[in-house]
Parts: structure tokens; C-alpha cells; sequence
């Protein structure tokens, strides 16, 4: 019979090795799956983990692709993490990576087409301010009345969402469109576009800062006392407010922090690889980024990985459905395989596991 | 006398320590014996085994000369042994009967259950109107439920974990009958404290457990209370003494303040006020949950109050939240130690700054330094002896008693102009608590000015100059404690709270 014992503390070599033992499980796991499918397992593993990143055929379009997917996953984590840290379940990124692309957009083509170099940057903040802006609301209601910031901030997603459609079809609909939706492409007006910066890496603006806040957020985690009472409010709040966290100020923090992220996303995004605000603009990177910061533990460095562990799945996924003819079910059955089983992992983290012989009753 | 229960050569291990190794005693029927050891020294490892809530990894027990090895607490309750633990479990707004209903496997109708519990009650002398919400009760009627959920059973072994920390004298004496006339009937209970007072007072027989393994038997009733400690503690004890020093000048003053606190099961504090001078050690007794948490939050800053209520050096910091007051010296050290003074998986050194970096300096720009910090979690285990592999383990992975230390050495060798302490050796054992107590006097012979808010009167009697008592939330006025009698005290703690003996 096999029993598990609680660890007096979580095993340290553990929470590095699951990870590493998930993706592996999840190999062979899957390969199953294909093989049960008639699939060569060997090659649909190959394909998702290894073409996108190797294959001469594929690389070259593939490879940028993953920093382009990874970028935003991991700068909008990074400040859910903060939050979740503290027990405060910010899952409303969604709709502030949205808002934040509609203001700093709206920034640049009321300016235009005046061209200057400070027009970018200015878009930048205007960004980054919209998306904080959206996170107060939840934040505000939540320290005046204490409503549920898990409530109001996914039910303020779709409300950004029908400011996005009214955006594209309205107030900011490209004049010389012809009477389509959609903006102007941000990308092709030379002030106010994310360019690649270096070509053949997917690297734009919005992949520095996402690097960037990585390493900032692991510097606020380890170093900084407001990271400390992050945690502490985490572990303990009434432990917390004994320490002198003013706990209002933090939730403030927290969503706000978040919110100017997943703002700051949003704006890269519409300046770069989408190129205009489009009612379809919304790709979901904000849900998504919720599993990333918990498959990254919440820690900066694990949501680093796991931002890109989850990009290479999506692009090889999709190589594997037109290479290979894999149906997209069977895509998403092994991705959701890979988090169950990483999620499930943690057990060994905080539990040992111990054989014990049947014993006679 | 017959025997009840026999356990012999029981062990159990868990990693890295060897909690009970080859323990072996017996109770008779009818039987009052008592469990004495330090912490850590496997007591409660071994009722647990008894009481089916694990398992032993060697060795087996008899009941009534059959083979007795339950597989989980229902078993060992269908077998006839109940427990009332030292934590109560009961839920704050559901009524005494619904909760008695509910740890029970097939519960009566209501109606024929309050009856029940009425008439158990008043046969065993423990008055409890079963109606009445669990959150109104005090902590000594609360224990009450425990007990009858557990007679009602008809148990043949009830086992008691330090039944009389949460009491007042008057209300020992109460529990002290009931168990008395138990014992009549021909119940034997297995009674786990740490008082060695009460174990002279009420048990047949006592088995001494040091590090897992029983060191001894006594018969309680003809070995004194200083041999039983050395036996458990295995060394010849330390006890404090108060120096008696001159008291200085007015540190702290508390002006009639009133606080409602924002849990609604809380106690309201009414028209509480005390005065602190430096070099003095305030004792403030009472039984748990009469505003205790409540008159420390607010003074250590957790609850603000009123203006001018609470006075420092002349100064009004009524305003002023827990850091602002660390900074001019006013600490505390809650009672609840996983949770409130420490977080159970952060690691002492994390631990340490979660009071100290105002005083200890040990962060600058709002950066941390690990490093000093970690240097000061250090300080803090070898000053106050807290045995643990290192500043790097997570609080909870620290026994009680060992956190405890940990707790009060980081206030202590802070050193604060005032310290307020609640149940600052609450499951501590014998030695470590006179260390700790040594501790505080210390701190008031440097002139810092102390409360300790306390359950163990001779605790307070042994280090207060002066002490007042906590009753529902007001606080009397304090008395030199020199002198007191244990009636006196009792009177000031407001008797046993109309919890009169009923009739036998």
C-alpha cells in the first residue's frame, strides 16, 4: 500500500525536480495517446518539442514565434503572481491587457500622423496607465466594501471586451479602412510600432520588458521588504498585519502592479505582432497567464520557464496538427494533460511517499 | 483493581525522530494516572495511538485482557475510550447540542439528546443548558461540551489532554468532582499535565516519559512535586526569583478604553485601564477568551483606538500601528505562536524580520539584509535554546515549545522599553519555561517595563509585582501580587462565572 507522509517542510529538490519529471511523464503519456491514435508517437513528440525550435524547414518561422507567444504570457504572470502571492486572485489580466492596448492606441492615433520619437513611449504609458486603471475598480471595491476582487475583475473582461468591439467598429475604426473594422496597423506607422529587434529572435519591445519585470518582480520577491509582506500576507495575514502590512495598501499594490502589466502587454501586442485593435484582439493571453503563473509556482524564474515551456506547446501543437494531421482535440488533451500532471506533481513536494506492507487486521 | 488498558513496547518513529520507543505501562480499572513529561517527550504521540489516531510501528495493547489495535478514533470510541483534547473542536455558532450531535455517529432527536445532555450534566455536576450558543460559552464551559460529548458514550477510559489550562481554581475544583466521581463508577482516565500539583491532588498512579521512553513510575500521592519535575526533566530545576527591584518612572498608561473588536465572537474590552512603570512586571490573569487577544492588539498596535487612551512616556500613541510603535519601543508577543506571531512556513530567519528590522536595523532603503537578519535568527535560537537544525527551518517544523522560545527571544533581545506577552510559556516544559521567565525578569531588572498576560496564576504569582485580572473584558484594578491568596485571585477572575457545583 502506498501512503504520504507530510514533509515537516516542502522539499527543495523536489520543487525543481517535479517540473522536469512532469515534462517527461507527459512525453510518454502523450506518446501513448498518439500511438493509441496511430500515430508514430516519436515523431508527434518531436514535432511539438523539438521542431519548432530545430527543424531546418520550420525554425525560421517558428522560432521568433515562441518569444512572440512567451512575451506576453510572461509579463502579464508576473504580475499575477504578486498578487496571488498574497492570496489576492487578480483573474481579470484578460481585460486589462485589452484595456491597455485600447489606451495606449488611442493615444497614438489621436496624435496621428504627426510623427516624433516620444510618440511611442508615450503610448507605452498610456498603456500601462490604462490597464492599472481597470485594476482599481476591482481593487477600490474590494478596500471600500470588500467585495470579491475574483468576481469583479472577470466579470470586468467582458465588459472590456465589448469596449474592444465598440472600439474597432467606432471610435477608433481606420477612416481609410473601406468601412472594415479594425484600427489603423500600428505597425506599419513608423512612431508607433513594436518592431523585432534583433530579426530571426521574435524580440520586440514587449519581450524586454516581460524579461525585464522577471527580473524585477524576483528582485522585489527576495530582497525587498514590500516583496516580504507580499509573502507574508500570503502565508498569514493575521501574522501580516502583526508585522504592520497595512493590508488595503497591498491589495492597492497588488491589482494595481498587475494590472499596468498586463497593460503594458496588451499595448506591445497591438503595436507589434497583432498590429491593430481588432474585435478579435483578445486572444485570451490573460486566462492563460494564469496557468503559467501557477505552473511557474509563482516564482519569477519558474514563470519564466513555464511562459515559454507553454508557448513551445502551443507552436508545436500546431505544426503537429498540419504536419502530422493530428486532430486539435488531441493537441489540447496533451496540453491539459501536461498541467494536470504538473499540478499533480506537487504532491511530492510536500509529501513523501511511502511503501507500507499491508498489514493484518 | 483489575486491569484496563496494557501497553507494552509500543514505538513509533517519524523521520528523524523516535517519538515513543518501547513505552510500556498499565491502568487499572477505576484508575486515575497520569501522563507527565516535557514536550517532545511523546505524550501526546502515545495517547494518540491509544486513541486510534495512529498507529505503532512495534508493540500492541490489551483492553480488558483482549487485543486492542484500533484503526482510527471511531474504533477506539466504539471500544469504549473517549479523549478530550486540549484544542477544543467545536463550532462558534452552532447550539451545545448540535454540536454534541455532531461527533456523534448516530445522533438522537434533538429533544431526546438535550434531555440527555441536561440529565449527564447535572448527574456529573457540570451544568450546561444545551440551547445556549457555543460562542457565548467561556473556555471552561466549552471544555464542559467536551466532556459530556464524550460521557455520553458511558467511556471506560477517558483520556484528558491538560484539561486545566483554560480554568480558574475555582473551576478545577468543579472538574476535579466530576472526575472523582467517575472514578467511583469505575471509569479510569489517563490525564496528561503538566501542573504537578493537580496530578498530586487527584491521580493513583503516574508514568514519566523523557525523550519517548517512560523513565519512571510514582505513586503522585506520596512524591512531591520537586522530585516528579526532576525525574521529567532530568536535571535538578532552575526557579526564577524576583529581584524586587525599585520601579521607575510611568512608561505606559492606559486610559478608560473601550474597544469592540471586529470578530464578532470577540470579547469587547469596557473601561480598561493600567498604568506601567519601567522595571515592572504587570501580571494580568483571567480565563481565556475574557479579552486577552483584544487588550494585546491593542497594545502592541494591531487595533487602533480612541484618542488618548493609550499613553507611551507621556506621548498619546493610540494612532500609532504596530512598526511605528516597535520604533519607539512597545512589543508584544501574541499567544497564538503558528499564525499570528510567526508564519508556519516561512523560515525563522523570515521569521525574525517579520518584527525586528525596525529595531535590529536590518533593512535599508526597504531592502532587506538577509545576511544580518539571518545572523539575528541565529542569535536568537543559541540565546534562548531553541533546538532546531538551523535558522533556515520552517516555523512549523519547530515543536511548541521550542517556537515559543524562538517567539519571545526575538522580542526580548530586541530589547523593548515595553513588552506584552500572552501566555508566554504555554506549552513550554518545565525547564524552558523557568528559562523564559528568567528571560523576562531580565528585561525588567534592564528597566523595561512588561505585561504578561498569563492563564498559569503561578506563573504570575512567581514573576508580578503586581496583578490584576481580566473578566469579560474589564480589567481589575491591579494589587501588589505579594500576599495574594488563591481565593483572592480567584474573586478578582469573577469567581467561576456563575458556574456554581450542583448539587451531588
Amino acid at each position: 500500500m502506498i501512503t504520504f507522509v507530510k514533509r515537516p517542510e516542502p522539499s527543495k529538490v523536489w520543487t525543481i525536480a517535479t517540473p522536469i519529471l512532469a515534462v517527461v511523464l507527459t512525453m510518454i503519456l502523450g506518446g501513448l495517446l498518439f500511438a493509441a491514435m496511430g500515430k508514430d508517437p516519436v515523431a508527434a513528440i518531436r514535432t511539438i518539442f523539438w521542431d519548432p525550435l530545430f527543424n531546418e524547414q520550420f525554425a525560421a518561422y517558428s522560432r521568433p514565434q515562441l518569444l512572440v507567444k512567451a512575451g506576453p504570457l510572461i509579463l502579464i504572470a508576473i504580475g499575477l503572481s504578486l498578487g496571488f502571492k498574497a492570496g489576492i486572485w487578480n483573474i481579470g489580466a484578460e481585460g486589462q491587457y485589452i484595456i491597455g492596448a485600447i489606451t495606449g492606441a488611442s493615444v497614438g492615433l489621436a496624435l496621428y500622423p504627426l510623427d516624433a520619437w516620444w510618440i511611442f513611449p508615450l503610448m507605452v504609458i498610456a498603456g500601462a496607465l490604462g490597464g492599472f486603471l481597470w485594476a482599481m475598480i476591482p481593487a477600490l471595491l474590494k478596500t471600500k466594501f470588500n467585495t470579491n476582487e475574483i468576481l469583479v475583475s472577470l466579470m470586468l473582461v467582458y465588459v472590456a471586451e465589448q469596449i474592444l468591439a465598440s472600439a474597432a467598429l467606432g471610435f477608433l475604426r481606420n477612416p481609410e479602412g473601406n468601412g472594415f473594422p479594425g484600427s489603423r496597423n500600428l505597425s506599419q506607422i513608423p512612431a508607433m510600432s513594436n518592431p523585432e529587434l534583433i530579426t530571426g529572435t521574435g524580440a520586440h519591445w514587449g519581450v524586454v520588458a516581460a524579461f525585464a519585470s522577471v527580473v524585477a518582480a524576483y528582485v522585489l520577491i527576495n530582497k525587498h521588504m514590500l516583496g516580504f509582506q507580499i509573502r507574508l500576507t500570503g502565508e498569514s495575514p493575521r501574522a501580516a498585519r502583526f508585522a504592520g502590512v497595512k493590508d488595503k495598501l497591498l491589495v492597492v499594490f497588488c491589482l494595481g502592479a498587475a494590472g499596468a502589466l498586463a497593460g503594458l502587454a496588451g499595448l506591445f501586442e497591438v503595436t507589434g505582432p497583432a498590429g491593430q485593435i481588432s474585435i478579435d484582439f483578445g486572444a485570451g493571453y490573460g486566462f492563460t497567464a494564469i496557468i503559467v503563473a501557477f505552473l511557474g509556482r509563482l516564482n519569477p524564474i519558474g514563470i519564466l520557464l513555464a511562459g515559454l515551456l507553454l508557448a513551445l506547446t502551443f507552436i508545436g501543437g500546431e505544426l503537429a496538427q498540419f504536419m502530422l494531421g493530428l486532430p486539435s482535440a488531441a493537441i489540447q488533451v496533451f496540453q491539459g494533460m501536461l498541467l494536470m500532471i504538473l499540478l499533480a506533481m506537487d504532491i511530492l513536494v510536500n509529501y513523501r511517499v511511502m511503501l507500507v506492507k499491508k498489514e493484518a487486521s | 483493581m483489575t486491569e484496563l488498558l496494557k501497553v507494552v513496547g509500543l514505538t513509533r518513529e517519524y523521520p528523524g525522530v523516535r517519538a515513543n520507543d518501547d513505552v510500556s505501562f498499565s491502568i487499572g480499572t477505576g484508575e486515575v494516572h497520569a501522563l507527565l513529561g516535557e514536550n517532545g517527550a511523546g505524550k501526546s504521540t502515545l495517547v494518540k495511538m491509544i486513541y486510534g489516531l495512529e498507529k505503532p510501528d512495534a508493540g500492541f495493547m490489551k483492553l480488558r485482557g483482549g487485543s486492542y489495535a484500533p484503526q482510527n478514533p471511531q474504533a477506539a470510541r466504539a471500544a469504549g475510550v473517549a479523549m478530550v483534547f486540549q484544542h477544543f473542536s467545536l463550532f462558534e455558532a452552532l447550539n451545545v447540542a448540535e454540536n454534541v450531535a455532531l461527533g456523534m455517529e448516530n445522533p438522537p432527536k434533538m429533544r431526546e439528546l438535550a434531555a440527555s445532555i441536561r440529565e449527564v450534566s447535572e448527574n456529573y455536576g457540570l451544568p450546561l443548558d444545551p440551547d445556549r450558543i457555543v460562542g457565548d460559552l467561556s473556555a471552561g464551559e466549552r471544555q464542559r461540551v467536551e466532556i459530556i460529548r464524550c460521557l455520553l458514550q458511558d467511556p471506560k477510559l477517558l483520556i484528558m489532554d491538560e484539561p486545566t489550562s483554560v480554568l480558574t481554581p475555582q473551576e478545577v475544583e468543579i472538574l476535579f468532582k466530576t472526575l472523582r466521581k467517575l472514578q467511583s463508577e469505575g471509569t479510569s482516565i489517563l490525564y496528561i499535565s503538566h501542573k504537578l500539583e493537580e496530578i498530586r491532588a487527584l491521580c493513583d498512579g503516574a508514568t514519566i516519559l523523557r525523550l519517548g521512553k517512560v523513565v519512571g513510575d510514582c505513586d503522585p500521592k506520596v512524591t512531591t512535586a520537586r522530585a516528579m519535575a526532576e525525574m521529567m526533566v532530568g536535571q535538578t530545576l532552575h526557579v526564577p526569583s524576583r529581584e524586587g527591584g525599585e520601579t521607575g518612572e510611568v512608561l505606559l498608561e492606559v486610559k478608560s478604553l473601550n474597544f469592540a473588536p471586529a470578530n464578532p465572537f470577540g470579547t469587547k474590552l469596557k473601561n480598561v485601564s493600567l498604568t506601567l512603570r519601567a522595571g515592572e512586571v504587570l501580571g494580568i490573569g483571567g480565563v481565556a477568551g475574557n479579552g486577552q487577544d483584544e487588550l494585546l492588539s491593542v497594545l502592541s498596535g494591531e487595533a487602533r483606538t480612541g484618542k488618548g487612551a493609550v499613553m507611551f512616556e507621556g506621548q498619546d500613541v493610540s494612532h500609532l500601528g504596530p512598526n511605528a510603535r516597535r520604533k519607539i519601543g512597545i512589543l508584544a508577543a501574541p499567544e497564538e505562536r503558528l499564525g499570528h506571531a510567526a508564519a508556519p512556513n516561512m523560515s525563522l530567519t523570515e521569521n525574525a524580520a517579520l518584527t525586528a528590522t525596525i529595531r535590529k536595523k536590518l533593512s535599508k532603503n526597504n531592502f532587506l539584509n538577509w545576511k544580518k537578519t539571518e545572523d539575528f535568527a541565529r542569535e536568537v535560537i543559541k540565546t534562548f535554546d531553541v533546538r532546531t537544525p538551523g535558522p533556515g527551518s520552517a516555523a512549523r517544523s519547530l515543536s511548541g515549545g521550542n517556537l515559543q522560545k524562538f517567539v519571545i527571544g526575538r522580542e526580548v533581545l530586541q530589547e523593548p522599553k515595553i513588552l506584552v506577552v500572552n501566555q508566554p510559556t504555554w506549552g513550554v516544559d518545565a525547564s524552558a519555561a523557568a528559562d523564559i521567565r528568567q528571560a523576562l525578569l531580565d528585561l525588567a531588572a534592564r528597566g523595561a517595563g512588561l505585561v504578561v498576560i498569563s492563564q498559569d496564576l503561578d506563573e504570575l504569582m512567581e514573576i508580578s509585582d503586581h496583578f490584576a485580572a481580566l473578566n469579560e473584558g474589564t480589567l481589575t484594578a491591579p494589587r501588589p501580587a505579594k500576599g495574594l491568596t488563591v481565593d483572592e485571585i480567584g474573586l478578582m477572575m469573577g469567581g467561576a462565572h456563575d458556574m456554581e457545583v450542583a448539587e451531588l
